[in-house]
């Protein structure tokens, strides 16, 4: 299960990959972050077609595992308003070593970012709001 | 002969095909919902159709007029192309550009 509405805690996340074959582990972690020098954001409101986002999810899954095999992936993706500061998508992957687990971890960020239909809508600080395009922020 | 029969069947087939009516559940999201102001369309369509015929009903409602001509869809939860068909019964999304992460 990708998606959650709550804050997103990575230590479940740890113990779904964790195994006594691997021994490098890469955490991601997305965090909604301010832009100061441009308009100011007080938090982004994150909605989705979530039936699309797990079965996607699941295929990208099946993806790293066949590339990786050795490899144990788990990620959460966070729905709903997301405070500045806190995460909005964690990735893990634990590998019997760092090599794997740091490309798989950032093959899995780039997919979700390509892939999963997921929009964001930034709250900003004169009260405005905002749709975010990719080519706004990356 | 033969030539004659397999003539006759495929106008047939094509006559039937013209005739068939289908209808899809067509799904908006982010600034597209709020630019159509729903979220979710029953679309009658004249099949055989593709995620383009979906998409010239789309933009011919109140608002529509703002969806892009060739927006990101998908069809039953996978990402398709403008030319995939589309088939009775179908969800079919329209996707603003992604932004996940």
């Amino acid at each position: 299960m990708l998606i959650t509405r709550d804050p997103i805690v990575v230590e479940p996340l740890l113990a779904e990959t964790a195994g006594p074959a691997r021994g490098g582990t890469c955490l991601f972690l997305g965090t909604v972050r301010d832009a100061p020098d441009d308009h100011g954001v007080t938090e982004i409101e994150y909605s989705g077609y979530e039936a699309m986002i797990e079965a996607e999810f699941a295929g990208m899954l099946a993806e790293a595992r066949e590339r990786w095999p050795d490899a144990r992936a788990s990620a959460r993706h966070r729905l709903g308003p997301v405070p500045l500061g806190e995460a909005s998508v964690a990735i893990v992957v634990a590998a019997p070593h760092r090599d794997e687990a740091f490309v798989a971890c950032r093959y899995l960020i780039e997919a979700v970012k390509a892939r999963l239909p997921i929009w964001k809508k930034e709250q900003r600080r004169d009260g405005s709001s905002v749709w975010v395009t990719p080519a706004d922020r990356t | 002969m033969a030539r004659a029969h397999h003539g006759y069947h495929r106008e047939l087939t094509r006559v039937t095909e013209a005739r068939t009516l289908g209808r899809v559940q067509l799904r908006f999201f982010a600034r597209y919902a709020e630019l159509v102001g729903c979220t979710d369309a029953v679309v009658p369509i004249s099949l055989p159709a593709t995620v383009a015929d979906v998409v010239r009903w789309a933009r011919a409602l109140p608002g529509g007029e703002a969806l892009p001509e060739r927006p990101l869809a998908a069809v039953n939860l996978r990402h398709a192309r403008l030319d995939t068909p589309v088939h009775d019964g179908d969800e079919i999304a329209l996707l603003p550009p992604l932004a996940g992460g």
